[in-house]
């Protein structure tokens, strides 16, 4: 295992001694620590099964850890319940490998979807959205590659790659201090695995907004990370640069050679 | 060697049992309930000779013209009775039916939404018709209460059902943005299963058409009560006319549906 990566800053993110047991007993994340830097791509690599997708949906609270602490900008989300809960959900993005559009609603309504943390139910039945959320979806649109014709387009009408940059949308339009993403690649083709990873590079830059991907394609995470996290059987066996990623760092990972 | 790998295979597509067995029990309770009940060719045959006096006596339809006033009256409280039902129906049953569905709604509220499902679907909507003649007194109000009951059985029933077969996953991502709950139902719910429920209130107002034709004879309003007479004063040309417009009625609420559905694709 290398060295722990030094904080330059304060960590937006800090996981500690994050443990999640769907039958008790059989912990599928045995007490992760980490902590995230409030910048740059940090890729989870690590096989199917191995608790890369709990660990980011107990981030968010999508699962509901069995212990330990979750620490966004010091604030305890494994603790809270309720609004808080909403309140702090608010400030956490989120990319999803199937996208999760709601597929008939527009691509204008799934952006604004971004904003329900902060509208009433009446007020989103109505779609009367601020008009400066509005002007500001028109903006990411064209941010993401899509303009703004797409505006009016129903979610199914798209295909894979656009549907995942309208999730990126999505997610952005939060203004999060954080973007989770959950293996945005896996249903996309190689080309557009790229691009959307170069999306999202970019967005970690332009924007200054830290994203955790969990991704299966290492030289993606390679390419595009500026910290990797590789984990196996529920712990974190390797963390640092992608440059420090050996071969047998990724045989301790996945297990064996052959495939490589 | 390849015979015992061969017999040691599962079958392909194996017998189901309980299943063949059930349809065999099913064909032999038929059979025997036929036979129980005197149904014979000879007795289809004498059947058919009178139905076929009937119908020589119903042409031509009557269209006197106050028979047709009295129809007209009849025809119009039926569609009365039939919008307003519907309309409180669904707007009874939207609600209910999400408080049935199991992947929204905590286990206590369920299941008492689907105990009182239940009880509205106990009965056929004739029965609870002469209950609420008997609560309200007789017209349309009795009729409207009574196939208000029904549509909530029928349509929050099968709205539960398509809510619980809803996709989790964008429901999940809209609730990973911090919305609230009511908030997830309208951006998230709402939109996959709305479609849905529009079909089933549109095939639920063509159900209540109908059974609004039915609730009259038992003193709850609209054209049931004149058909009912008329059949008792054999009046056949009287009967046939309310029959067709009724037909007419129902076909045009067809196409009418048809486009709707199309419209909420």
């Amino acid at each position: 295992m290398s060295a722990p990566r030094p904080m330059l800053a304060e960590p937006v993110l800090s996981v500690r001694a994050l443990r999640k047991e769907y039958q008790p007993g059989k912990p599928v994340l045995k007490d992760i620590s980490l902590d995230f830097a409030p910048e740059g791509v940090t890729a989870i690599i690590g096989p199917s099964g191995t608790g890369k997708s709990t660990l980011i949906r107990c981030i968010n609270r999508l699962v509901d850890p069995t212990a330990g602490d979750i620490l966004l900008k010091g604030e305890n989300l494994a603790r809270l319940t309720g609004r808080d809960l909403r309140n702090a959900r608010r400030r956490i993005g989120m990319v999803f490998q199937e996208y999760n559009l709601v597929e008939r609603l527009s691509v204008m309504e799934n952006i604004l979807s971004g904003r329900l943390g902060y509208v009433s139910p009446w007020r989103a039945f109505l779609r009367k959205f601020p008009q400066a959320d509005i002007d500001r979806a028109f903006a990411l649109l064209d941010a993401v590659g899509l303009g703004s014709d797409f505006a009016t387009r129903r979610a199914d009408k798209l295909s894979g790659g656009q549907r995942q940059r309208v999730g990126i949308a999505r997610a952005i339009m939060q203004e999060p201090a954080l973007i989770l993403a959950d293996e945005p690649t896996s249903s996309l083709d190689p080309k557009t695995s790229v691009e959307i990873m170069e999306l999202m590079g970019e967005i970690a830059k332009t924007r200054a907004i830290p994203i955790i991907i969990n991704i299966h394609n290492v030289e993606l995470a390679k390419r595009y990370a500026s910290r990797i996290v590789g984990m196996t059987g529920g712990n974190v066996v390797f963390d640092g640069p992608p440059e420090a990623l050996e071969k047998h760092h990724l045989s301790e990972i996945y297990g064996g050679e052959d495939w490589q | 060697m390849t015979s015992t790998t061969q017999t040691s295979r599962p079958q392909a597509f194996p017998v189901n049992w309980p299943a063949r067995l059930g349809w065999i029990a099913l064909t032999l309770y038929a059979l025997y309930a036929a036979s129980t009940l005197d149904i014979s060719w000879a007795r289809l045959v004498r059947g058919i000779d009178q139905g076929a006096t009937l119908l020589a006596r119903m042409f031509p339809p009557n269209t006197a013209e106050d028979k047709l006033e009295l129809i007209a009256t009849g025809i119009f409280e039926s569609l009365q009775i039939a919008v307003l039902a519907t309309f409180f129906g669904i707007l009874l049953s939207l609600p209910l039916g999400f408080a049935a569905a199991r992947n929204l709604a905590p286990g206590w509220l369920s299941t008492a939404a689907r105990g009182l499902i239940a009880v509205c679907r106990s009965f056929h909507p004739v029965i609870v018709s002469i209950l609420f003649v008997k609560a309200v007194g007789f017209g349309a109000l009795a009729g409207i209460l009574a196939l208000i009951v029904s549509t909530m059985g029928f349509v929050a029933k099968l709205f539960a059902e398509v809510v619980e077969e809803l996709d989790p996953k964008p429901v999940e991502a809209v609730r990973a943005t911090g919305a609230s709950f009511l908030n997830v139902l309208v951006m998230a719910v709402m939109p996959q299963v709305m479609a849905r429920f529009v079909g089933l209130t549109v095939y639920q107002f063509d159900s209540n058409l109908r059974n609004s034709t039915m609730v009259g004879i038992v003193g709850g309003g609209g054209i049931g009560a004149p058909l009912f007479t008329a059949y008792q004063r054999f009046d056949y040309d009287v009967v046939l006319t309310i029959l067709l417009i009724i037909i007419a009625l129902i076909m045009l609420c067809e196409f009418a549906s048809a486009r709707i559905r199309r419209v909420f694709q």
